[in-house]
């Protein structure tokens, strides 16, 4: 079986890279979104997804985190398929999509509380010093109904903080945060590619980060 | 600070269940719309059939295990509807799938605290709407032990078909055409073995079948659940 699996990454030119994907295609409806879509993404780096509106970003943000499976081509984790180890793969992904993942009757530390602790252990602290960190510092005990849609946003921004994942799967983070948080997010983006993580992230809006690289969809 | 796989204190299976679970107690607590209305009419559908078919208590005592067990599967289907869909909706859901925990025991959780706020509270009202329906006294424990098994059963068949139906705009009498059907053997079951102590014999039959489709149903529902999920999140 080992043989097999060293046979099969030395077809795989990128073995190495944290997250890289071969030959992706995608149809939908009869329209093809992309196909032979090939890219690497490597430890220390920033990702940005591009498209016109309907060229597939989100599906592509959706498949490469297990949520979509319409797709042909293949998927890898550390030089892995993801289909072998989606455990250990959802195990170091944070995705953050159009919907914020936060109820609203819950406050922002009750949200965190269970997201958080689907991956790891966390305590209170943490996900209090996440919370100041994005701007909610006395926001923590009101139910999410009474935020506004970018402190929405900001709380699942939060967990970006308190979780060590190595991937960051990030769809349109940006839309609703003002112009501290939009800074706020990029110096986070920075962080998390500085101590060896990665991230994936599609906007418009044009990102200052100097690891950045850039896909283009459509 | 460096991310290293080491350094990441990841939750236990059993944490993230009772984290799962908590979380959705607590929801319901916020939210006690969800929890008191399918109670509420469950205890006026009860209180309909005096009413309407006749207070004469021979008469009511002869039908008060169908009525109970009725009203029962209709209070549990009017619960069902809130159990992936709020989720759904603010993305919650997209998160649970993500966990590194197998989604089978994520769902269960959500299962057991459906049924915790609203299976359980139906059956504790039980005794109180068969002492109106003039139930002679010798079915009261097999009832209550009957639903006991019964309701847990609701729960994780209906979790199925919403599971399916979650991600359909609107769905109407869908989740009824799927769900009825499928509690037919409960109902039947769990009105036989009340049939059987009145007519003073063992219902411990029945009853070990109805435990029998709990177990079927707590290993096998889940799982189902969860593809469904996958599927309708996809």
């Amino acid at each position: 079986m080992s043989s097999a699996i060293s046979e099969s990454l030395r077809d795989e030119p990128n073995s190495q890279a944290m997250l890289s994907a071969q030959n992706l295609f995608c149809e939908r409806d009869e329209r093809v979104l992309f196909s032979e879509l090939n890219f690497a993404l490597d430890k220390g780096q920033v990702l940005q997804v591009q498209g016109s509106n309907g060229s597939g970003k989100t599906t592509l943000m959706r498949i490469l985190c297990g949520l979509n499976d319409s797709y042909e081509g293949s998927i890898y984790w550390h030089g892995e398929k993801i289909e072998r180890q989606t455990e250990s793969f959802f195990a170091s992904l944070l995705y953050i999509g159009h919907r914020a993942g936060v109820s609203k009757v819950l406050t922002p530390i009750e949200n965190l509380r269970w997201s958080c602790s689907l991956k790891q252990q966390i305590d209170d602290e943490q996900i209090l010093s996440a919370l100041a960190e994005v701007g909610l510092r006395g926001f923590e005990e009101s139910p999410c109904y009474t935020l506004s849609a970018g402190q929405q946003q900001r709380v699942s921004l939060a967990r970006l903080l308190a979780s060590p994942a190595q991937l960051w799967v990030l769809d349109e983070p940006f839309t609703t945060l003002d112009r501290t948080g939009v800074a706020l997010l990029e110096k986070m983006l920075q962080t998390q590619a500085a101590s060896g993580g990665a991230v994936l992230v599609t906007t418009h809006h044009k990102l200052d980060i100097p690891a950045l690289n850039i896909l283009s969809l459509g | 600070m460096t991310i290293e796989q080491s350094t990441i204190k990841q939750t236990t299976m059993a944490a993230a269940f009772i984290a799962t679970l908590k979380r959705d107690l607590l929801i319901s607590f916020k939210k006690k719309n969800d929890v008191v209305n399918p109670f509420m009419f469950f205890v006026i559908v009860v209180s309909l059939f005096p009413i309407g078919i006749s207070p004469d208590s021979d008469r009511l005592s002869e039908i008060a295990a169908g009525v109970i067990w009725i009203s029962v599967l209709l209070a549990s289907m009017l619960s069902m509807d809130n159990l992936y869909r709020s989720d759904y909706e603010d993305g919650s859901l997209e998160q649970l799938l993500l966990s590194p925990h197998p989604l089978f025991f994520m769902v269960l959780a959500k299962n057991l605290s459906h049924w915790l706020v609203s299976g359980l509270p139906v059956v504790l009202i039980s005794p109180l709407l068969a002492y109106m329906l003039n139930l002679p006294q010798a079915a009261y424990f097999t009832l209550i032990c009957s639903l006991l098994i019964g309701t847990p059963i609701m729960s994780l068949v209906g979790s199925i078909a919403v599971a399916l139906t979650v991600g359909l705009g609107s769905r109407g009498l869908i989740l009824a055409v799927i769900t009825l059907p499928m509690s037919v053997p409960v109902l039947i079951f769990g009105t036989l073995s009340v049939q059987a102590s009145l007519n003073n014999t063992s219902p411990a039959g029945y009853l070990a079948l109805m435990l029998a489709m709990l177990a079927v149903a707590v290993s096998l529902a889940p799982l189902a659940s969860a593809t469904a999920l996958r599927i309708s999140v996809n």
